[in-house]
């Protein structure tokens, strides 16, 4: 994780160089503080005999280093190459001073000062060293469930301000003890500055509680009862890193079960985590990258294909109900030193690590809260007194055509910046409504919160304002402007227009979408803008989600859409994907559909489905959209892959997990109509429904709707291309969460001489809204002055 | 034999409007403040503060299961007088009319109005009849005005809602708005869905004698319960959690509501209130509202509190809180 090459800045002022002493000042930024960057210093010089000190400030850290010009030089490249692995370097400047001998090398104590650009480290999963002390029974952190060191360990979660000190972190409250405050001080350990430093004489403890609040054991005794009870089959509620777990044992079909039922979450996949990379393999098909993606240091779920049930020998597969009707797995490994103790010696090798919260809430982080939130789910509780400052869910990536996709982006890569193009006005952005994320800027860097999730939900609200504080606090920043989206119903816009601190600037949902992509990658704009998702909110006030536009930084302009279709029930439709089914059948046989369509009408129930056509003959709350997503939707109902959802997307998600092989495709249309191309998805559901009327299997189907509809994107870029000149393509939009029509488009567009952009560092759904906002809000900004 | 319909003649200020005003609205609404046909109606003093209100209807269908525009447009201004705490006394009203409209609905129309103002103890003292051609209105609009006394006790506003104070209501939620809707819309049930309209003030009477304290009293017409109580936490700066399994809804109506995909705590109400009461009255209240005809399903639906202010929320069945907002406009898709 070294930084760009162009920032390297070595020689700056006039040189006074003497022909064999040279002195200079270096101050360096990026993430450096926290991540053993000043004993990598100390050591570096001590390497090549320089005197000199090092000091961490809120700024960055200062180095002034004084010996041998040519050691000088070689500890300058040093700091580049030899900078430790946590360490992310932005920029080295370097200052010539007049020579002077400096006969010590010494780490001074850390100086406040007004500007604080230094960034935040993310949490770090614990590291090989501390791995292997973890499991030492002649080490004194032996099973000690905090253990830490400068390359590992909680930062994020547990700040509560800068600068990165103890005192400013839930960790303020325990006293290092001397054998601890020794590791801390001296700068050869690997705890020099360890903020987090604890054992268990001094540092946090662990224990376990059952339901009623009684204290069953503490310690080494806890885990080893928490092992004992995971074994049995019982479900734990574990304090981890962001947030609790529930934890149950993978393997037990009517275990998971269970979970499912007191969690009132009815088939949304869990997450696994296993042992080890071994015993993800055993499971899972794991390419290089994505064992690389399961190993890294902010492990992430990674969505794995499931091995099948005969595969591996002598395992116990994992059960159906972790992710019903899924070919995909989402696994991780264990990334603090409480998760290895939980499979230290234990019979089992995956355990599901599901978020600790009631369905819909966000994650439970505080003792009391799990103890009146899990009370009904979790049979005990595995507890500590690190507090956890700021929520953080795990991560979730996976691999589109071998780069990796974040899906949900938040412990271990939060708050990394976006590095941006260039610098700008500083804005805050309030992003959509589902999935949210907020986003700060700060010269070239945007901070894109971690995933807070679903406004409506009051407990959520409350931590997107908290998050909106926090990342202000921690990153010094005073907007300009906020950001937010067109949605006037969105809580994210409510409070934009509720506050009254800073100015507002609205933002198009699509514009969002595809201006995310430009900000990340890296690249201005105009280009052209593929964003298809479920639903944002139109210009025209309807319903948009399948969209080609023309976007640069500032403006976008729409170029084309899908066809619109009518949505029975708003939002209701969205929960029963069976009703935009209707509507589209309704619009293929221009009315009749009883008689065009009976047999499919009556695979959906018979009283509801007559109020639908009812409405959707009055036009009653049946608001048009031009929804990708939504056509998804209902190709899954007609061909009886999921009439119904019980989680966000679920239509798509398992049509796409039905797909076959097959090389067949149904052919859209795209047309003029007002100045725009109309994407028409129509003429391939009724050729869908002629293959099914003969009886052709529904993943084959599957496979040739995805098939055409990637034809039916690609075709409609090449119009858009021919009349506008462009061949940059940005992809943005929930929908390219669907792996098989990803690959299918953007192989089709390379074939086409395009050049695509898709999403590598925030997810393609909404939470990345905020980013987009904010770009967009800057370059609008940016253009005023 | 050709149906009697209005004319433009009828509100010419001619013949033809005198024969109307005499044959269908004076001898329905007969009392002696409008016997006297004069320019205005002179009234006897009142004694206190006087509350005075106004409100156009213009609902379609004008006939609808449970009522009419007529009826309507009497509890509607009978309402607004009762939740600001008056004893309504006087409506006056307006009727636009288009030309065409058969005889026989005003007549019905008129004398439902008639009958609600009985039944609600209020006289119409004034009137105004105008007709427009075809198309320029749609069959009948009326506007009614109203007069009532305010007790000396009762300091009523949204305002005052306090922290702990609990949050009643009278009955079933989403009546109205659903049987007009279905009616509207040629949406058959089962059972047909009946709008709530009614008169509140004898109700409110004797929620008042039984404890004027009562903080707050709105009346939950358009925009439903919802957008009535997020008025009430932004003028009182308050929170307020409602609980799911507490709200009474018919079955039938939450059954329409989920088809056609709508929150019945958006849907408009016509013979609802709302009071926010001190939780050491809130039995002497709810008993006293629980003895009204108006009443009978009188309940507790939730309580004031002083986090979040501003904001409604609702306490699921699973024990989480879905923010209840204020809608810009119509209920809009917003699942990405
Ligand atoms: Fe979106
Ligand atoms: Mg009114
Ligand atoms: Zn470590
Ligand atoms: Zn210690």
């Amino acid at each position: 994780m070294a930084g760009s090459e162009d920032s390297r800045n070595e020689s700056r002022g006039s040189p006074e160089l003497t022909p064999d002493g040279r002195r200079v000042a270096v101050r360096v930024q990026g993430i450096v503080q926290g991540v053993g960057f000043r004993p990598t210093v100390y050591q570096l010089a001590e390497r090549h005999r320089l005197g000199g000190w090092v000091r961490n400030q809120p700024d960055g850290v200062r180095i002034e280093v004084a010996g041998a010009a040519a050691d000088v030089k070689a500890f300058l490249g040093d700091l580049w190459d030899k900078a430790p692995p946590l360490a992310r370097i932005v920029s080295v400047e370097v200052t010539e001073l007049p020579f002077e001998p400096r006969p010590t090398f010494d780490i001074l104590e850390s100086h406040g000062s007004q500007n604080r650009s230094t960034l935040v480290s993310p949490d770090v999963a614990t590291c090989r060293d501390c791995i292997r002390e973890l499991f030492d029974p002649t080490d004194r952190g032996f099973g000690y469930p905090f253990i830490n060191c400068t390359n590992c360990g909680p930062r994020y979660t547990i700040i509560r301000d800068i600068p990165y000190d103890r005192e400013k972190t839930t960790m303020a409250r325990f006293a290092m003890c001397p054998e601890c405050l020794r590791e801390y001080r001296d700068p050869r350990d690997r705890r020099f500055h360890a903020q987090p430093n604890a054992c268990w004489s001094c540092g946090p403890n662990i224990w376990l509680e059952d339901p009623q609040g009684n204290r069953l054991s503490a310690g080494r005794r806890a885990l080893a009862d928490a092992v004992e009870r995971l074994k049995e089959g019982q479900i734990l509620a574990v304090k981890g890193l962001g947030g609790f777990h529930l934890a149950v044992e993978a393997t037990g079909e009517e275990r998971v079960r269970r979970l499912r039922r007191r969690k009132i979450r009815e088939e949304k996949p869990f997450a696994v985590m296993f042992r080890d990379l071994e015993a993800v393999t055993r499971y899972c098909r794991v390419s290089p990258e994505e064992s690389a993606l399961l190993e890294a240091p902010e492990r992430p779920i990674v969505l794995l294909r499931k091995r099948g049930k005969t595969s591996g020998e002598g395992t116990t597969p994992i059960a159906e109900a972790v992710a019903p009707r899924n070919r995909f797995l989402g696994a991780f490994l264990p990334y603090t030193p409480l998760h290895h103790l939980l499979f230290f010696e234990s019979p089992y090798e995956a355990l599901v690590m599901t978020s600790g919260n009631r369905s819909d809430e966000p994650i439970v982080t505080e003792n009391d809260e799990a103890r009146s939130h899990l009370r009904e789910i979790a049979d005990a509780f595995l507890l500590h007194d690190r507090d956890i400052h700021i929520r953080c869910d795990d991560s979730v990536v996976r691999l589109f055509g071998g780069a990796p996709r974040p899906l949900r982006r938040a412990r271990g890569y939060v708050p990394v910046p976006i590095f941006l193009e260039a610098a700008g006005p500083s804005v805050l952005a309030v992003g959509g409504e589902l999935k949210n994320t907020i986003c700060i800027t700060r010269g070239a860097e945007a901070f894109v919160s971690q995933h807070i999730g679903d406004l409506r939900n009051l407990e959520t609200l409350r931590a997107f304002e908290r998050n909106v504080d926090h990342l202000q606090r921690i990153l010094e920043i005073r907007p300009e402007r906020v950001a937010h989206d067109l949605h006037p119903d969105y809580l994210s816009t409510q409070w934009a227009e509720r506050q009254d601190r800073f100015p507002v600037i609205a933002v198009q949902h699509h514009h969002a979408h595809i201006a995310s992509v430009l900000a990340e990658r890296k690249i201005s704009g105009p280009v052209l803008g593929l964003a298809l998702d479920g639903a944002g909110y139109g210009p025209d006030g309807t319903i948009w989600g399948g969209e080609l536009l023309w976007v640069d930084a500032e403006r976008f302009r729409r170029l084309g859409r899908f066809r619109h279709l009518r949505l029975p029930g708003g939002d209701r439709a969205v929960l029963e994907p069976w009703r935009t089914a209707v509507s589209a059948l309704y619009l293929l046989a221009g009315g009749d559909v009883g008689k065009a369509y009976p047999d499919i009408l009556n695979t959906f129930p018979a009283r509801e489905r007559s109020v639908v056509l009812a409405m959707l003959e009055r036009r009653l709350n049946c608001p048009l959209t031009s929804s990708c997503g939504r056509v998804f939707d209902a190709v899954s109902a007609i061909l009886g892959v999921r009439h119904r959802v019980t989680y966000e997307g679920q239509a798509a998600v398992e049509l796409e997990q039905a797909a076959q092989a097959d090389s067949g495709r149904y052919v859209g249309a795209v047309y003029r109509r007002d100045d725009l191309w109309i994407l028409d998805p129509l003429p391939m559901i009724r050729l869908l429904v002629e293959d099914l009327r003969r009886g052709v299997a529904p993943g084959i189907l599957s496979m040739r709707f995805h098939n055409g509809l990637a034809l039916l994107l690609a075709e409609s870029l090449e119009k858009a291309r021919e009349a506008t000149g462009l061949d940059r393509v940005a992809l943005s939009g929930g929908v390219f969460q669907n792996l098989t029509l990803s690959e299918l488009l953007e192989a089709d567009l390379v074939g086409r001489g395009f050049e695509v952009f898709t999403h590598r560092e925030v997810p393609p759904n909404d939470a990345c809204i905020s980013l987009g906002q904010a770009y967009v809000a800057r370059a609008r900004l940016f253009r005023g002055r | 034999m050709r149906e009697e319909t209005i004319q433009l003649d009828h509100g010419s200020g001619g013949r033809a409007m005198h024969a109307l005003v005499e044959r269908v609205f004076a001898r329905a609404f007969a009392n002696d403040f409008l016997q006297e046909l004069n320019d205005s109606a002179i009234l006897p003093p009142a004694s206190g503060r006087l509350a005075m209100t106004t409100d156009s209807y213009v609902v379609d269908p004008i006939v609808f299961p449970g009522g009419d525009i007529g009826s309507l447009a009497v509890h509607g201004t009978v309402n607004d007088l009762a939740v600001s705490g008056a004893r309504p006394l006087y409506l006056t009203a307006g009727f636009v009319l288009e030309e065409g409209l058969p005889m026989a609905v005003l007549d019905r129309i008129v004398s439902s109005m008639a009958e609600a103002a009985r039944e609600a103890s209020v006289l119409i003292v004034a009137g105004d009849t105008k007709v427009v051609p075809r198309g320029k209105a749609d069959k009948i609009f009326i506007n009614t005005a109203g007069i009532g006394v305010v007790r000396d006790d009762v300091r009523l506003g949204g305002g005052n809602a306090r922290p702990g104070d609990v949050v009643l209501i009278n009955g079933t939620i989403g009546d109205h708005g659903m049987a007009v809707l279905c009616r509207r819309e040629g949406i058959a049930m089962e059972s047909e869905i009946l709008s709530d309209s009614a008169s509140l003030n004898h109700l409110i009477e004797a929620m008042l004698g039984a404890f004027p304290g009562i903080h707050v009293l709105r009346d939950p017409t358009r925009g439903g319960v919802a957008t009535t109580l997020n008025e009430i936490a932004c003028q009182s700066g308050v929170g307020i959690r409602l609980h799911e399994e507490a709200l009474p809804v018919r079955e039938d109506v939450a059954g329409v509501c989920e088809l056609l995909g709508l929150d019945p705590l958006y849907v408009a109400n016509e013979g609802k209130v709302l009071a926010v009461v001190p939780a050491e009255s809130a039995d002497v209240v709810l008993e006293a509202m629980r003895r009204s005809p108006r009443g009978r399903d009188a309940c507790r639906i939730g309580e004031v509190v002083a986090e979040e202010p501003g904001r409604v929320f609702l306490r699921t069945r699973i024990g989480g809180h879905r923010l209840l907002d204020m809608l810009r406009g119509e209920q809009l898709p917003r699942i990405c």
